[in-house]
């Protein structure tokens, strides 16, 4: 019986929790009720998955209201995927919160900071299982709005201008977001995802669907954080509270490039996007500016957070360069790479969080010979940082074999050049820390100093993640590869 | 290419530009917000302009009224109208502790007065 109603409970458990810990007024018992709330929304989200493996799409009528007249929620391969992402990494990240935002952020903002992160996990699910494209809109804002405020709760004061200028970029994207929804809703006159996709099908008028299609791509490209749309995403991931930023740097971004793979693919389908515009060339093109000028800067940044934000933009590069290539080993490199960036950067923000906590910076230059004082850390962050590089046997060189493929295939030699660079480069600013923490003689006293076990124990189950999904690929690739076989049999 | 009957058309594009305008060239981060609320409100135009027709009446099922506007881009605004305002408040609230901790709102002195803390940590972090 409840098991028919889990794409519900997906979106209201959180949504219920956020002002019941506002009304609590209690740091502890919000901690606990956002961490009871994320387990419980992974169990769900396992269910759902499942579930879709056996039986195949799960159509859900909200308030019995039939779709399209009703908000339809849809959970199908694609879906199921992301939200499995999602709840695992709130799963992971909250019980390593507590102690991680009581060393950073003053305890009366608590229960505040624990609200938020439940409203933002209920609009990251509300955005991949709703099949409503105002919906989506609608959870896009609730998840903005709440990170805006979690990013301002960091201790620096450049997180307030930091999450001001996510909160305009992050606006300027949505709205450009309903606008391409409100020009698709003149043609079609649905705003229910399927719907519109056979709609559009039947439309005559090409130029406002092109339109539509150009003002979606570039309102989400923004808050996917694009090259060269990304210079909101440093700011917010560097001085944000540590929890939020290992949080944000593995759903944020990766759910918004699920609504553009939905949007290319599922309703505009290949027919429009590729004869109508170079929209897939111009995604490549951007992605692998993304991947090399990325890389560079993410070598010369001397602060670890940001260090590991440039590196996001790069390796978001590396999730639309699958998109642009549009075969199915490219589109499946994508969906794989939401799962093993997510995984792989949500590790390396939760050690770093560990390293600022005990060394009290992340500047590189304050942290020489930190391998001494925190090994189990230190080796922690190479480990991830051998599956940002690809190194075969972690879970990136899954996405970078499925991209060289693509490209292969697609007969784009430059891009296999693109990829190694950028993988070289990454293999560069990687080797800073190791030479920063390792080679380096400490200045200070050596005491053995490791994070708290907490912080440390969620941490490390992310980077033996990233050793698992390099090695057994039975869930993370073969989802993948369904989600991509999935999309691309609806874009014909 | 009828330009008056496009007229709620016209004025859409003149808000959208100006207010995206105004966000990206002014530096105080109130008015970068008031452009946001300008931008912001011509999609409600947009949106609402299509669904009205002329002598149309609220969709109530009688036999007096035979031409009816269409409800649903009016609910759909009304939600974006609850985010816009969400977002507003959100905004000058940031505004608020930002002119707390920086004393200014202008974007540039903000920018100025983070690239000096910046130069003085890095000097602080060189080892000696």
């Amino acid at each position: 019986m409840i098991l028919d109603h889990l794409p519900a409970l997906q979106v209201v458990v959180p949504l219920l929790a956020a002002p019941l810990i506002v009304l609590l007024r209690s740091g502890r018992l919000g901690w606990l009720i956002a961490t009871a709330v994320s387990w419980t929304g992974l169990v769900v989200a396992v269910l759902l998955f499942l579930r879709v493996q056996d039986a195949g799409t799960i159509s859900y009528a909200m308030g019995s209201w039939a779709p399209p007249w009703g908000i339809e929620y849809r959970v199908d391969a694609l879906s199921s995927y992301v939200l499995v992402l999602v709840s695992l990494l709130a799963a992971v990240v909250l019980p390593y919160a507590r102690l991680s935002i009581a060393a950073e952020v003053p305890s009366d903002r608590h229960y505040l900071l624990y609200a938020m992160f439940a409203l933002c996990l209920c609009g990251l699910l509300g955005i991949a299982i709703t099949g409503d494209a105002f919906n989506v809109f609608v959870f896009l804002e609730i998840s903005s709005l709440s990170g805006y405020v979690l990013i301002a709760l960091g201790r620096d004061r450049r997180a307030l201008r930091s999450a001001f200028q996510y909160l305009i970029m992050g606006t300027i994207g949505a709205t450009f977001y309903v606008i391409g929804v409100g020009l698709l809703y003149l043609m079609t006159g649905t705003l229910n995802l399927a719907d519109m996709a056979t709609r559009l099908g039947a439309v005559q008028e090409v130029r406002p669907v092109l339109a539509a299609l150009a003002f979606i791509t570039v309102g989400l490209s923004l808050k996917i954080a694009l090259f060269p749309l990304h210079i909101w995403l440093p700011g917010a991931y560097a001085y944000a509270p540590s929890a939020v930023s290992a949080f944000m740097a593995g759903t944020v971004t990766k759910v918004s490039v699920y609504v553009l793979l939905r949007f290319m693919f599922g309703i505009f389908g290949v027919r429009l996007v590729l004869p109508g515009l170079p929209l897939l060339e111009i995604l490549t093109l951007l992605s692998a500016v993304a991947m090399v000028v990325a890389s560079l800067v993410a070598l010369l940044e001397r602060d670890l957070k940001r260090l590991l934000a440039y590196s996001s933009v790069a390796q978001i590069g590396y999730i639309t360069l699958g998109l642009g290539l549009g075969n199915v080993d490219g589109l499946t490199a994508s969906v794989v790479h939401l799962f093993n960036h997510g995984v792989t950067k949500t590790a390396l923000f939760m050690l770093v969080g560990g390293i600022a906590l005990r060394a009290g910076s992340c500047q590189l230059d304050a942290l020489a010979g930190l391998a001494r004082r925190m090994p189990v850390t230190c080796f922690g962050v190479v480990l991830a940082g051998l599956s940002l590089i690809g190194v075969p046997g972690t879970a990136g060189f899954i996405t970078k074999w499925h991209l060289v493929l693509s490209a292969l295939q697609a007969g784009q030699w430059w891009v296999v050049v693109v990829i190694a660079t950028s993988s070289l480069l990454a293999a560069a600013y990687v080797w800073r820390f190791v030479e920063v923490a390792y080679l380096r003689i400490p200045t200070g006293p050596v005491a053995r100093e490791e994070a708290p076990l907490s912080m440390l124990a969620p941490a490390w189950l992310l980077v033996a993640a990233c050793i698992y999904f390099g090695l057994d690929t039975s869930f993370s690739l073969a989802g993948a590869r369904d989600a991509a076989v999935m999309l691309l049999e609806g874009a014909r | 290419m009828n330009l008056a009957g496009h007229y709620s058309y016209w004025m859409t594009i003149l808000l959208m530009v100006a207010g995206l305008y105004i966000v990206v060239a002014r530096s105080n981060l109130i008015k970068k917000l008031i452009g946001l609320g300008i931008f912001q409100t011509s999609v409600y135009l947009l949106y609402i302009a299509p669904g009205k027709l002329i002598g149309g009446t609220a969709p109530i099922v009688s036999e007096q009224f035979a031409v009816y506007s269409n409800p649903l881009p009016h609910v759909l605004i009304l939600t974006a109208i609850v985010v816009g305002v969400a977002t507003l408040a959100l905004g000058l609230a940031l505004v608020v502790r930002i002119h707390e901790e920086y004393g200014s709102i202008e974007e540039d002195a903000i920018l100025e007065i983070d690239q000096h803390t910046a130069a003085d940590q890095g000097r602080d972090g060189q080892p000696s």
